[in-house]
């Protein structure tokens, strides 16, 4: 994948040459910056199953509970929405306590396609 | 609870309520540092704040007891697999200095889809539940309070369930971890995209709580052939997760790099390894640094492992450490034992006390040196790596080609780097964007969170979370019926509570022993040799951990490990009563109204002075300061001089410090002692003390003398037998 090669180091280097210690040390960092942007954009504007279990915990349902609760959300596809957010919605709508809302999702009563509706726009 | 000296720490107590039990803090804690801390006669530039209880170096006993701690904090790894043993450690290393404890994670830990609960066995470390984490920092606040300082509790948050660790982290005033996307990539085989998309949200959350982050830069030292080479590929990876932390909203005083000096001896170590340390700190200047042992070149010799530690400190004392990790010198032969941990802090502490003010006494960057251009190069060379990453397409596509972890000396390259599909890995096409009305009502959340316009924080829509309300936490206990801890204090019961007492190395009564054995024989024989003997002195599942050539055929140093299969009732025991030294005024009014008179001298063809001095010196709180006439003969003096010197001074004790055993001519000085009082018809009337470091009262007794006294004697101990012999007390006790 990346094939051998000897220390060209010198010739590759050539460049760098003029810099001052301070300008090699702001390239490092300017370089540094270009290669993570694309990492924590990346970051920005996806979740994981982790992350939404996290979400839960923080919400005070326990890890067992939070993988139960998650593995429904990702069923229905609704990762994307938030798992939290999913739990919020439920609660609104059947006037349920959030806690509850979250183990009744667990628990499995509620139709993947009614818990894709809740996201519908203009009903509900 | 209130942990006292005296006193095991009682797991049992410890586990009560564990349910209700809150850390006392959250975040991060550094060590003050002292301006000028003077203990006895000696002034510290770069010393801490002192402990309250501790445990010194062993040559402190010649130094007033002092116990001088450095600045850097410093860390202990323990990995028993059993946190109630881990905890017993903690205790042992912070009295000895230790203010960062670290657990390893069980092994397989990482690829386990969310947390774990109860208190299950780990396999070269714990496996990190809400219950072990909780008991284990319930137990460091009380043991911060035992030796008066603040200690922090570490662990690893990585795998596929960072940010759920990360939540739990943080609830539980866990104080620092590791994290680092790049570690999950390269050693743990985790897909890179989820292994950055769970980083930031993990790194957000522990940056709520100040806690401190350590990298994993260092594991590419451990892996790559030829660890020198990898030095402008950690400033790289380096880079990227301090980079990546601070876009996560990390502070950058809570980043701290794990930097490993990546040779050792027999290469030239400091050449090597102190222009990358001066290096690392130019380009990371203002964030902090966790100095750790290179264990890429550890054997099973614990010597030289500690030799290759002490090279580490020498550089951090030459550049800079926020934290001193230290690694068991046991490390390279098993999983490390009790007593190594303590060994490593203790070289730690012992280094920087011996290096204190170095940076006053030496200094480094000579302009146009060596030093400064093999530093410039190493950043030069990092530099040209960040540009190829770019070229290549970026981070991930850098990591499929194998970029990291070669170890050819960047630019150069031996094919032989980690590879990792950007489409596979453990968990790979697991992570889903956030939808345009993604939301999650909690705080501290990285990334697009669609809130209400007039919601501020996360959590306000459902009235806060458990990062801000501990109650909030659904704790569970245990979910294994056997596999817990509470089985297993059962069975440790009798070793921790009982009456047994069994040698161990990690865990309560676990039996093994290590045996040090020369044979002189070649390493082949000697090894078979040595088991056959651990067999025979009764020693189970013996096993070689460790084999040094002295000579091809003169011989071989072997050390063995094996099990002792028997207890030790306590109870039976017959344990010398210590005698109770009788108070300094209650000595000094005896001796004005009865006036001694001493002659002592080192017997034999012996110089040594020190021990002897010790005991009579004024300055030493010897025996003169309650006015006891003593008459000092000097060293090397015959027997017989001085019974000559006793008769002469009319002497009411002869005290004679023997410090030679070969062939147990101390044994012969005391006994030559006695037969020549007999003669001289003085037995009667003197009292005759033996003293030395191999000397034991009852070696003296037996040997026809009143008293010996042994190492860690002091004068006030040999003037309060005196009096209580002659005031007739001791009488009874010798019939």
């Amino acid at each position: 994948m990346s094939p051998k090669r000897k220390d060209d180091f010198a010739e590759r280097q050539q460049h760098l040459d003029g810099l001052s210690d301070q300008e090699l040390y702001e390239r490092f960092w300017e370089l540094s910056q270009q290669v993570v942007e694309p990492l924590i954009e990346e970051a920005r504007t996806h979740t994981s199953p982790s992350i939404e279990r996290s979400v839960l915990i923080r919400m005070g349902y326990n890890s067992l509970d939070a993988k139960a609760i998650v593995k429904k959300v990702q069923e229905a596809e609704l990762l994307g929405k938030g798992a939290g957010h999913l739990v919020l919605k439920i609660a609104e709508k059947e006037d349920l306590e959030i806690r509850e809302a979250g183990l009744a999702l667990k628990e499995g009563q509620f139709e993947i396609g009614y818990l894709q509706g809740l996201f519908e726009r203009g009903e509900a | 609870m209130d942990l006292q000296p005296e006193e095991k720490l009682d797991m049992e107590e410890l586990l009560e309520d564990l349910e209700n039990y809150r850390p006392r803090r959250q975040g991060w804690t550094w060590r003050k540092p002292v301006d000028k801390l003077e203990l006895e006669e000696f002034v510290y530039d770069d010393m801490s704040e002192e402990l309250e209880r501790s445990i010194p170096l062993p040559a402190a006993r010649s130094f007033q007891r002092i116990d001088p701690q450095p600045e850097p904090v410093i860390t202990t790894e323990i990995a028993s697999g059993r946190f109630e043993d881990d905890i017993r450690r903690m205790r042992m290393a912070a009295w000895h200095g230790a203010d960062h404890m670290m657990v390893i994670r069980t092994a397989g830990q990482s690829h386990f889809d969310g947390l774990i609960e109860g208190t299950p066995e780990g396999v070269g470390g714990i496996p990190i539940t809400r219950k072990q984490i909780r008991a284990t920092r319930k137990a460091l606040d009380y043991i911060e309070d035992e030796v008066g300082r603040p200690i922090n509790f570490h662990s690893y948050v990585s795998g596929v369930a960072g940010p759920e660790i990360a939540v739990l982290f943080v609830e539980e005033g866990v104080n620092g971890a590791h994290q680092d996307p790049q570690y999950n990539v390269l050693y743990r085989n985790v897909n890179m995209y989820r292994s950055f998309v769970d980083a930031a949200v993990a790194k957000k959350v522990m940056a709520s709580a100040d806690m401190l982050q350590i990298d994993g830069a260092h594991n590419a030292n451990a892996t790559a052939r030829k660890a020198w080479n990898v030095m402008p590929e950690l400033f790289v990876q380096h880079a990227i997760n301090s980079m990546f932390s601070l876009k996560a909203g990390m502070p950058k005083e809570n980043i701290a790099l794990s930097t490993v000096p990546p040779a050792a001896p027999p290469a030239p170590d400091l050449k090597l390894n102190l222009p990358y340390a001066i290096a690392l700190r130019e380009l990371f200047q203002g964030f902090r640094f966790r100095a750790q042992q290179n264990t890429k070149y550890m054997e099973s010799s614990v010597r030289e492992a500690t030799v290759t530690h002490t090279l580490n400190l020498l550089i951090s004392a030459l550049t800079s450490a926020d934290i001193q990790s230290t690694i068991t010198p046991d490390e390279g032969r098993n999983v490390p034992w009790h007593y190594y941990n303590i060994a490593a802090v203790d070289t730690a502490k012992q280094a920087f006390a011996g290096l204190d003010g170095l940076n006053k006494l030496v200094q480094l960057n000579a302009e146009d040196s060596e030093l400064r251009e093999n530093a410039r190069e190493l950043k030069e060379r990092a530099v040209l790596f960040l540009e190829e990453i770019l070229e290549t397409g970026g981070y991930f596509k850098a990591v499929s080609e194998g970029f990291f972890v070669d170890s050819g000396h960047y630019p150069q390259r031996n094919d032989d780097g980690i590879v990792r599909q950007l489409d596979g890995g453990v968990a790979a096409s697991s992570i889903v964007p956030r939808d345009d009305d993604y939301l999650a009502p909690v705080c501290n959340h990285f990334g697009y969170n669609n809130l209400p316009d007039d919601i501020e924080k996360g959590c306000d829509l459902i009235g806060g979370c458990s990062l801000e309300n501990p109650d909030l936490i659904d704790y569970i206990d245990e979910l294994d019926p056997e596999d817990n801890v509470t089985s297993r204090l059962e069975e440790s019961r009798p070793y921790r509570k009982g009456n047994l007492l069994k040698p161990e190395v990690e865990w309560s009564g676990d039996g093994w022993v290590n045996v040090t054995l020369f044979l002189a024989a070649e390493k082949d024989v000697a090894e078979v040799a040595a088991l056959e003997i651990a067999g025979k002195m009764g020693l189970a599942s013996a096993e070689v951990i460790h084999r040094e050539v002295m000579h091809p055929a003169e011989g071989t140093l072997i050390e063995v490990k094996g099990r002792v299969e028997f207890d030790i009732d306590v109870d039976k025991l017959e344990i010398p009563e210590k005698e109770e030294s009788l108070p300094d005024d209650e000595i000094r009014e005896y001796v004005e109204e009865n006036p001694l008179q001493v002659v002592a001298a080192t017997v034999g063809e012996d110089e040594h002075s020190v021990g002897l001095r010790e005991i009579i010196d004024i300055k030493h709180g010897g025996i003169e300061k309650y006015g006891i006439d003593t008459t000092y003969l000097g060293t090397s003096v015959p027997i017989n001089k001085v019974v000559d010197a006793a008769i002469e001074t009319n002497a009411d004790v002869i005290m004679i410090s023997t410090i030679i055993t070969h062939n147990e001519v101390h044994r012969q000085n005391m006994k030559k002692l006695h037969d020549l009082c007999i003669e001289k018809g003085i037995r009667d009337e003197v009292m005759l003390i033996g003293g030395g470091t191999q000397v034991t009262d009852d070696i003296a007794r037996e040997s026809g003398l009143d008293a010996g006294f042994g190492r860690g004697t002091h004068g006030d101990d040999v003037a309060s037998y005196i009096v209580k012999k002659l005031r007739g007390e001791l009488e009874k006790e010798e019939d």
